[in-house]
């Protein structure tokens, strides 16, 4: 609890640095960039609940981010209806994809979630590209109206910003309640040693399963709100390798943190702005930073390097 | 004897892992508040017959009822529910988690908080939080760690660990304790006051079965001890009679039966 109210004085912080920055900066490049940052944010945040706190890994992240974004596109242009009402569609249709999912594969110990995402996630994007008269196919969708509140329109990136800033706010601060919960530790003991934590009476698989349904949920919200930004949203966004650079900025971000989730989202919203040779060897990027975590930090970048410096205490020690 | 005036009751099991015959049509049962030992040297099957019994595998044949109901078809974690508490032959804690928040972790059962619950955090939640940390702090000074409550598990040294170990699944309330080697690694000053925690749980209502090395310490706490060689239950009767049976002693010694 400690902890939390710690946390609450740095949202407030973080609160007002953003106002600030949102009401400051004029430069609509910039803007659109935070707000990407601000939906990469959320993104990253979704995997660190289920990768970073329960240890689980998900490698088709970015297909509940596209069911997020084309059950909104679809439902909000081809058949008119308010955005507000596809929002709990679209989410209720990602936490109903993510139990089926789960539901088999976090019975067991091991990376059956992984396997079974993979799989899911290269499914899940053949469906956007070739399902054409709904989803637009390869070309995409175009034509995603703004979100609106009477006749209030999100239709200035100032106001966007705000939105989704407000909206990653939030879940800094429900996702800090989640973890510094029962719940929370129950996740935690899963991830530090699954067995034991169902011989001190923790329901593992039904654990491991509600976070992921979270999870899921807040990708897909992350999908909403891209979605209503770019007014256009194509498969190639939600493809193996988008998954595979929410799993990337988890690590490099930190796992079990969700200000680490900022960290990574900002560092891999920004590297390919910045240096435009990224983009043509981001994949092999990508592949080597979780190749070298993976063989030298196994726990995870924050994990790993807490773990080297005590070993090395310890050492010294004795 | 009717298995309902026992806690607990192992009916002839057995459990084969490829070759290896780890328990053999064993059976044996624990009255309410006993404590009761069970040894038997290395690779006897001591551990394999907790894990039969806490629900981590079933055996080949044979039954145990837990307050006169079989546990088959049970989860570990409800079992748990029900009241069967243990610790591990190698410790296992919650390594990044607190001292503190292990034991929180043991109160799961006896807590109900979920992540609705967690978000809006209504004062009925707020309040079981707060027992549950007064219940945590309880246990951790019974064992006498309240003042680590707040360094990381990991940090604490082998002894204490396995004292955490207790404080945890103490916290779930059980009514039947299995301790899978207490004492190992534990200097003799820890170990007496494991001895003593020991008749302290007992005197809380509490059934222990003890897998223990320390003669000792067994033959000092338990009220009776059954003993496995290769998966066979060859002894079972109080400590003096043990101390003197031949089995146990060729068991014990490798001399020839
Ligand atoms: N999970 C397992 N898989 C295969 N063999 C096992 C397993 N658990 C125990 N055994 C074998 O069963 C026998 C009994 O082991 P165990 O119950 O650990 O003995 P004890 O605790 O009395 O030292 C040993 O031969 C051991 O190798
Ligand atoms: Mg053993």
């Amino acid at each position: 609890m400690i902890r939390t109210d710690k946390h609450l004085i740095a949202c407030f912080v973080f609160a007002a640095a953003a106002t600030a920055t949102g009401l400051l900066v004029e430069n609509a490049y910039y803007l659109q960039v935070m707000i990407f940052i601000g939906i990469n944010t959320l993104l990253a945040l979704s995997l660190n609940m289920l990768m970073g706190y329960a240890g689980q890994i998900s490698l088709g992240h970015a297909a509940f981010y596209g069911i997020g974004a084309y059950t909104t596109a679809i439902l909000s242009t081809t058949y008119n209806i308010s955005p507000w009402l596809a929002l709990p569609a679209a989410v209720f249709t990602a936490m109903a994809i993510a139990y089926f999912v789960g539901r088999p594969t976090l019975r067991l110990t091991g990376y059956y979630l992984a396997m079974g995402t993979l799989g899911f996630g290269i499914i899940v994007n053949i469906i956007f590209r070739e399902w054409r008269s709904v989803t637009g196919g390869a070309s995409g969708f175009v034509g995603i109206p703004p979100l609106e509140i009477g006749s209030f329109a999100f239709d200035t990136d100032r106001r966007y910003f705000f939105l989704v800033w407000g909206v990653v706010l939030f879940f800094f601060i429900i996702c800090r309640r989640i973890i510094d919960s029962r719940v929370g530790r129950a996740l935690r003991a899963i991830h530090d040693g699954e067995h034991a934590a169902a011989a001190v009476g923790v329901d593992t698989a039904k654990m491991k399963l509600k976070i992921f349904v979270l999870s899921a949920a807040m990708a897909s919200l992350a999908g909403f709100l891209y979605a209503h930004q770019i007014f256009f949203i194509s498969p190639g966004t939600f493809s193996f390798l988008a998954s595979i650079r929410i799993v990337t900025m988890v690590v490099i971000g930190g796992m079990a943190s969700i200000w680490g989730s900022l960290l990574g989202a900002s560092l891999l919203t920004l590297l390919p702005e910045w240096l435009h040779a990224f983009a043509d060897y981001e994949m092999m990027i990508y592949g080597l930073v979780l190749m070298l975590v993976m063989i030298f930090l196994p726990q995870g970048l924050t994990r790993g390097i807490l773990d080297i410096y005590e070993n090395s205490r310890k050492k010294n020690d004795k | 004897m009717t298995s309902n005036a026992h806690l607990l009751a192992i009916d002839s099991i057995s459990k084969a892992f490829g070759g290896v015959q780890a328990i053999d049509t064993v059976s044996f049962a624990l009255s309410p508040e006993s404590i009761t030992g069970l040894i038997g040297p290395n690779g006897a099957g001591k551990t394999t017959l907790f894990n039969l019994v806490t629900g981590i595998f079933p055996p080949d044949s044979g039954d145990i009822r837990f307050r006169g109901e079989s546990i088959s078809g049970k989860a570990v974690h409800e079992l748990v529910g029900m009241g069967l508490g243990r610790t591990f032959q190698n410790v296992e804690l919650f390594s990044s988690m607190s001292v503190l928040e292990n034991v929180l972790v043991g109160l799961h059962t006896r807590t109900s908080c979920g992540i609705i619950g967690s978000v809006f955090r209504t004062p009925r939640l707020v309040k079981e939080e707060r027992r549950a940390r007064e219940r945590a702090l309880e246990l951790l000074d019974f064992v006498g760690l309240a003042d680590l409550a707040h360094q990381r598990s990991s940090d604490l040294p082998f002894g204490w660990q396995r004292l955490l170990e207790l404080a945890r699944a103490l916290a779930s309330k059980p009514d039947l304790l299995l301790l899978d080697e207490p004492a190992a690694g534990l200097n003799m000053g820890e170990t007496d006051t494991l001895g003593e925690l020991i008749e302290s749980i007992r005197k809380h209502g509490i059934t222990v079965l003890l897998v223990e090395h320390d003669m000792a310490l067994t033959m000092k706490t338990c009220d009776r001890i059954v003993v496995l060689d290769r998966g066979k239950k060859i002894a079972e009767g109080p400590p003096r009679t043990i101390q003197s049976d031949e089995a146990v002693m060729a068991a014990y010694l490798g001399k020839p039966k």
